[in-house]
């Protein structure tokens, strides 16, 4: 098992918001997280992450990623998995761009910092943005110049030329409009199967989960709730909760005008 | 049935920018829904300000029940702006944070003085019970409330002023599911009890089904499709129309990832506006895209029982 996950417990000043018996993830393999908010499925990321101290929060339990313990790690040791090993796309993908700096040097400087030589970068960069179909000279534009889903394309971009193991999407599409979804679903699909990239995504919405999702944990009140393949989750669902998340959504034709 | 909003020829823009190009639409008596669906930057919100008179129009008229919007002075803006009411999407920036429930759905009453001081707060009271909140939040603030208390909250003051007509701007596009699912059912029971008509824009094309008797498709400022929600979501005939109904995710898993792929695949810039010209705006994006296509603008006209702006629709019927 690539990622093994037990007994995950965050909480801040001795009030537990996440509960995360088992969570395993195999390389090439998408696990889908579905909750309302207060679920404690960002939470959950956060603590994969290796962010949750940042916000004075406790974990305990065991995350480990290719047999090593992530929880022992130090700060220093966290920066190079983050965003190495592991890395989060967010909502608002533009938000997590500096908007002080053109995309090209963004690029550059985070595969810099993750010490990829000045020769190995530019092929690099040239080589992801073609795979979630950008062009180069998006490199030459601020933040600000571009559209949500060429952000959420950008940011996928980092993912796929860092070699990410394990890439966790925090409502990658929530913000986004129905085709522009798409197209970001397409582009994770492609790098899940090219570079075998293993994708942990979180939403609300049960019906986006289900368009990638190999495997499903359905969160509340940050306790699991059901976990399981996606299949059986989305035919066979055993929880009353989940049977309620799946009614939830408005289906075309459900109950036309 | 008579019409309660009529637009004709609607132009909108900012600065030397037009964004909108000629929109026609047609509200009528409640309770009825009028859905308008298109992506971020196609004039969607746009078009619901200038319908309130936030925004200027360029040309074009807007008639509500007889009377020319657009030609309104003071006195009758202000009785129009009565009975016509804003519903943001988002429950959070349109409550004044130092504003308590109370006083948020109390305002309107005091500015348009419609409720005598004495029995706003029994007013205000029933208006939350009316949208499915009990009295014990009227003390409590924007940030005490969560999502779908907020976008309550914004419904109840927008029907303090007894509104007629309701332009609802992605009303649960920033809610969980379930959260949504509670807010549908509230818009259902309130346009049945009120006889409201509404302007529902969106981009969920599920939503708009379950609430809009007709809707419309707006790609880059312009009307592509137009009919009754059921004949444009089940077969729909623009190109535009077929890839967004494509795009929905569909519940349950096993289908093969080639239905879904985007018609006429990936875009490089979406939602950045062209000139206007001659052609038809989809044709970059469009799988049938002709020589007519690039060379002459299409117009709206019947097809199928609904109207459609595309050089090919009688090709889309056949696919």
């Amino acid at each position: 098992m690539m990622l093994e996950v037990r007994n995950l417990q965050i909480s801040y000043r001795g009030h537990v918001v996440a509960n995360v018996p088992t969570l395993d993830l195999e390389p090439g393999q998408v696990l889908g997280i579905a909750g309302e908010s207060g679920s404690g499925k960002s939470q959950t990321a956060l603590a994969l992450m290796g962010l949750t101290r940042y916000a004075n929060g406790v974990v305990t339990g065991s995350m480990m990623l290719d047999g090593r313990e992530l929880l022992s790690l130090s700060a220093r040791q966290w920066r190079l998995v983050r965003g190495r090993d592991i890395a989060m796309i967010l909502q608002s993908p533009r938000a997590a761009l500096n908007p002080t700096m053109k995309l090209g040097a963004l690029f550059s400087r985070t595969l810099r910092l993750h010490g990829m030589t000045k020769d190995q970068r530019g092929p690099r960069m040239v080589q992801a943005l073609a795979e979630v179909v950008l062009d180069a000279e998006i490199l030459d534009r601020y933040p600000h110049e571009i559209s949500g889903g060429q952000a959420q394309r950008f940011a996928i971009a980092l993912v796929a030329a860092l070699r990410v193991k394990v890439l966790i999407a925090d409502e990658p599409t929530s913000a986004l409009d129905v085709t522009v979804q798409a197209e970001v679903i397409e582009v994770l699909r492609n790098l899940r199967d090219r570079h075998g990239t293993a994708i942990i995504f979180i939403s609300h919405d049960l019906s986006v989960i289900g368009e990638l999702a190999d495997t499903v944990m359905v969160m509340r009140d940050g306790t699991v709730v059901e976990q399981g393949s996606a299949d059986a989750i989305f035919n066979q669902p055993t929880q009353e909760y989940t049977r309620m998340l799946l009614e939830a959504i408005p289906v075309i034709g459900g109950r036309s005008r | 049935m008579s019409d309660l909003l009529t637009v004709r020829g609607l132009r909108l823009g900012f600065g030397k920018t037009e964004v909108v190009h000629g929109v026609d639409l047609q509200v009528l008596e409640g309770p009825y829904g009028l859905g308008v669906i298109g992506e971020s930057g196609s004039g969607k919100t746009t078009i619901g300000r200038a319908v309130l008179r936030l925004h200027p129009a360029l040309a074009g008229s807007i008639t509500y029940r007889g009377r020319d919007v657009l030609a309104m002075e003071r006195v009758e803006l202000s009785a129009y702006r009565r009975e016509v009411q804003l519903v943001f999407q988002d429950g959070d920036g349109a409550l004044d944070p130092r504003m308590s429930v109370q006083s948020a759905i109390a305002e309107p009453l005091a500015i348009h003085r419609t409720v005598a001081r004495g029995e706003r707060r029994d007013r205000v009271a029933a208006l939350l019970a009316e949208v499915g909140l009990g009295s014990d939040l009227l003390a409590r603030y924007p940030h005490q409330l969560s999502g779908g208390e907020r976008q309550r909250v914004v419904i109840a003051r927008a029907l303090a002023l007894e509104p007629k007509l309701l332009v609802l701007d992605e009303p649960t596009s920033a809610l969980d599911v379930t959260v949504q699912e509670r807010v549908l059912q509230l818009i259902e029971r309130l346009r049945e009890n009120r006889s409201l008509g509404y302007i529902l824009i969106s981009h969920n094309l599920a939503v708009i089904d379950r609430l809009c008797e007709s809707c419309l498709v707006l790609y880059q400022g312009a009307v592509v499709e137009r009919g009754r929600t059921r004949d444009l979501l089940t077969t729909p005939l623009h190109p535009y129309t077929r890839a967004l109904r494509a795009a929905v995710p569909e519940l349950g898993v096993g289908r093969p990832p080639s239905t879904r792929t985007l018609v006429g695949g990936i875009p490089q810039t979406s939602s950045v506006h062209q000139p206007v010209g001659q052609g038809c705006s989809y044709a970059d994006r469009c799988p049938l895209a002709a020589d007519i296509c690039r060379s002459q603008t299409p117009v709206l006209r019947e097809v199928a029982g609904r109207e459609i702006a595309c050089h090919r629709a009688e090709d889309s019927l056949s696919l």
